[in-house]
């Protein structure tokens, strides 16, 4: 009779220990079916890549290397001996960046306010826009970019209309669900003063969501400009035509001074968005 | 009642407008002066987009002819139409390859970015220079894009869906040793103590102190870089690391319409399965936490 009490504890606690245990058992033979299957589908080959695996060291050693055998950084002027043409293509790539995000910006900027459940009464104007933002993020920029370079022919345009419409569908899910967090008593202070539907949004909504809008439109900017850079292998313009042209014709030297240049481009980016940022941020903080 | 229905009635008193305006100066000023930061940037960015504009060749007829074409090509992708049965057999077995180079990507970067991210935490490196050392090669890897190591990988292994996951898996490892070491980083002490001091040992204060704050955070880390892992293993196909992307790049350039609307909505469909599963895991496992 004593002993009845803890032994149920003990029992109950042996009993959720099992189920846990059971449950972890279950979901690891689980993962490892999925994985044996997917590494048949993969064509997973590790004595290939165990052969190989030299040549993927080797490759970073070549690319080390200018084309007379000496370290690229011993001779910065023939590692980069193409610089000018360089700089002018990652200018386009950054321009084409600014006006994705800037169109794309303003797209959502537009359609949030439709999405958002606390601004728009109708039920089936938010279902809609919320799946055509979701149309467009979900579709691969490269995709759009594809589609489009068969539209509006090779260039710059394609990716820029491409990073357009899939920031408009990124941003636009963003700034729908700050719009949706908002305090609504100047919302309310509008409407009693009278105020129109344009009223509300300028000085009721567009004051409390400002520093958050432009603190994810550099974000995406910051998105962009990688995405950018890769645009141009599929013809969409910018620095990533070239840089497909020279590692598909083993021009070593050039493709590290072109990874180099792409990533200071996007580290500098990186940086002074993150700071631009946080001064966004802190400026919400206070008021 | 009539004033209420007249909107934006001015109720002030003849002199009191003036009293307000005197008193709340700053309200009552326009908008423009005081802002001329705001003004400049707003100048600099609009002359940068019109820059833009005409040095990348955005003219009006080139966009109105080209959503023309564009037009054109939605018409004739309607209605998505895979073809044959063995067609359809070919893009179902590419979808499914698809998800194996996300599965396999993602699950090798977070097996190998597990122990790399204890060394890249302040909180449990060896020294300072390791910490800098583990943090820089993680910015480097995610520095370079997916599809540029797909390229590099297709050098060493071939073309085919093995590049294509070893480029998963480089560019994961750089953002799950991030968000790994950024995560037990924060990780509280307070559990670890608490086993020190009923005398565990220092695995067990790992086991019982730092993986149940710890394995919720990164489970769904990598349940979410899955999902993102599912859309780019669907383009990695375009330079030739397996999946569908290359189906699909040959499809839009052959101008294979109707196809090419079914293959863009199964990965549509597949990308929202996988998401929506996701979901659902991560709740699960966030609240189990909770529990």
């Amino acid at each position: 009779m004593i002993d009845s009490r803890p032994r149920l504890l003990e029992t109950a606690y042996a009993q959720a220990v099992a189920l846990k245990r059971r449950q972890l058992w279950l979901g690891i033979s689980l993962l490892v079916i999925l994985v044996l299957f997917s590494g048949h589908f993969a064509e997973i080959s590790f004595s290939k890549l165990h052969e190989n695996i030299g040549s993927f060291v080797s490759y970073f050693d070549r690319i080390a290397h200018l084309d007379n055998g000496r370290p690229v950084i011993s001779d910065p002027a023939e590692w980069f001996w193409g610089w000018k043409k360089w700089l002018a293509l990652m200018g386009e790539t950054l321009l084409m960046a600014y006006l994705g995000t800037l169109l794309g910006a303003t797209a959502a900027f537009v359609l949030c306010f439709l999405a958002s459940q606390n601004l728009t009464q109708s039920k089936g104007v938010v279902f809609l826009t919320r799946r055509l933002l979701e149309f467009s993020r979900t579709v691969p920029e490269l995709v759009f970019a594809l589609i489009f370079v068969v539209a509006f022919s090779l260039g710059p345009l394609p990716g820029i209309l491409a990073l357009a419409i899939h920031s408009a569908g990124a941003l636009g899910k963003l700034f729908a669900e700050v719009v949706e967090n908002i305090d609504m008593k100047p919302v309310e202070g509008v409407v009693a003063a009278g105020g129109n539907w344009f009223h509300k949004i300028r000085f009721a909504v567009l004051p409390q969501v400002a520093s958050n809008f432009a603190s994810y439109a550099l974000l995406r900017f910051e998105i962009n400009v990688r995405g950018a850079s890769v645009l141009g292998f599929v013809g969409a313009g910018g620095i990533g035509q070239t840089l497909l042209e020279v590692i598909r014709k083993f021009y070593y030297a050039d493709i590290s001074a072109l990874l180099v240049m792409i990533i200071a481009t996007v580290m500098i980016i990186d940086a002074v968005t993150e700071r631009i940022r946080h001064k966004l941020i802190g400026m919400d903080a206070r008021s | 009642m009539s004033q209420v229905t007249t909107p934006l009635a001015d109720t002030t008193q003849p002199g009191e407008r003036d009293q307000l305006r005197q008193r709340y100066a700053s309200h009552f000023k326009p908008l423009y002066q005081g802002n001329w930061t705001a003004i400049f940037i707003g100048l600099v960015a609009f002359a940068l987009f019109a820059f833009g504009i005409y040095k990348l060749d955005m003219t009006f007829a080139r966009i109105w002819g080209g959503l023309g074409e564009l037009g054109k090509m939605v018409v004739l992708m309607m209605p998505p139409n895979p073809g044959t049965w063995a067609m359809t057999k070919v893009y179902l077995y590419a979808m499914l390859e698809t998800l194996s180079i996300a599965l396999l990507g993602t699950l090798f970067a977070a097996l190998v970015a597990f122990p790399l991210g204890f060394l890249a935490a302040r909180n449990t490196t060896i020294n300072r220079l390791v910490q800098f050392m583990a943090r820089r090669s993680f910015d480097t890897l995610r520095g370079v894009d997916i599809l540029i190591w797909a390229l590099i990988w297709i050098n060493v292994v071939g073309l085919g869906p093995f590049a294509g996951v070893l480029a998963l898996f480089m560019a994961d490892l750089g953002i799950f040793g991030k968000v790994f070491s950024e995560a037990i980083e924060a990780a509280d002490n307070k559990p670890v103590e608490g086993v020190l001091s009923t005398g565990g040992s220092n695995v067990a204060s790992v086991r019982f102190g730092i993986l149940p704050q710890l394995m919720p955070v990164l489970l769904s880390q990598v349940l979410y870089a899955f999902e993102s892992n599912t859309r780019s293993a669907s383009i990695i196909g375009i330079v030739g690391a397996g999946g569908i992307g290359l189906i699909l790049s040959e499809q839009i350039r052959t101008m294979d319409f109707q196809p090419m609307s079914f293959v863009i909505l199964l990965i549509l469909i597949t990308v929202a399965i996988i998401d929506f599963l996701c979901s659902k895991l991560r709740y699960a496992i966030i609240g189990a936490r909770a529990r």
